[in-house]
């Protein structure tokens, strides 16, 4: 098995905030995280997947049919964008980082192609702070 | 002995878009693509701010770095962090919140705390790819 990583970037707005407490609570919770007005990242994405070398062409999977797997079901839906508003799949959910690497784990998972297994995702909220996600 | 120039970078997360209130929404679509998103979207901005002067011979310091660094926090850091650029701060009512705009308000936010003798030049990274500098 070889592991291959391609690393995708997108911009968003975001805030976290829980429906179902008070604004003291999410306040006391996430501190400045649950600014009314929401906040902002640069989120950068890097998605693992393994598989067997094909001998034909020397390629675990064509990084640029990954690239574009990425860009069509996760970046041209979150980049530039306010992930608790515009995004279909994080509606009523947290938009922490832990549940975004795991909403992209579930997406990814099943568009992959045959023989190419997604080992994990890594999403950073900013240079400090990153999530792993392995489906465990 | 010569000028020297010295630096401290700090940094903060927060939600902007960009429009002009003048045009349509075709026009700013038009014009700002994506980042004139409705729902706003958002970046990690890191902020390097470099004064340049001679060295005081008592100290051998252009400028205490930990008072840079404490100014920085209070008047642009604090101000910024987790806001929304546009909605939450009073810089950005009537002014684009660009990366060149905010670059020249954090100039005239932090100049009157820095010595006269000193120069202050702001780099201001809005991605790690996009960052502008003022005065240029």
């Amino acid at each position: 098995m070889v592991y291959l990583t391609r690393i995708e970037h997108f911009n968003a707005a975001h805030r976290l905030y829980n429906n179902h407490w008070s604004p003291e609570q999410n306040e006391t919770i996430f501190g400045k995280c649950a600014n009314q007005n929401w906040h902002g990242h640069n989120y950068e994405l890097y998605v693992t997947v393994k598989g067997k070398i094909n001998p034909d062409t020397g390629y675990a999977i064509d990084v640029k049919k990954l690239s574009n797997i990425i860009k069509k079901y996760i970046i041209d839906k979150v980049d530039h964008k306010n992930l608790n508003i515009d995004v279909d799949f994080l509606t009523d959910k947290m938009c922490s980082t832990e549940t975004l690497a795991v909403e992209f784990w579930n997406i990814l998972k099943t568009q992959l192609p045959e023989n190419v297994y997604l080992h994990s995702i890594k999403l950073y909220e900013t240079p400090s702070i990153y999530v792993e996600y392995f489906g465990e | 002995m010569g000028k020297v120039a010295v630096f401290r970078r700090e940094r903060f997360n927060a939600a902007h878009r960009l429009e002009n209130k003048k045009w349509d929404n075709a026009t700013n679509e038009k014009v700002f693509g994506k980042c004139n998103s409705p729902n706003y979207h958002g970046h990690n901005y890191d902020i390097v701010v470099k004064v340049t002067g001679y060295p005081d011979p008592e100290t051998g310091f252009v400028m205490d770095m930990k008072i840079m660094g404490q100014i920085i926090e209070k008047e642009v850091v604090e101000r910024f962090d987790h806001k929304n650029l546009n909605l939450d701060t009073p810089y950005f009512q009537d002014l684009n919140p660009t990366a060149e705009n905010i670059a020249m308000v954090i100039y005239d936010l932090i100049r009157p705390h820095i010595s006269d003798e000193l120069e202050l030049q702001i780099r201001l990274y809005e991605t790690p790819n996009n960052f502008v500098e003022y005065p240029a």
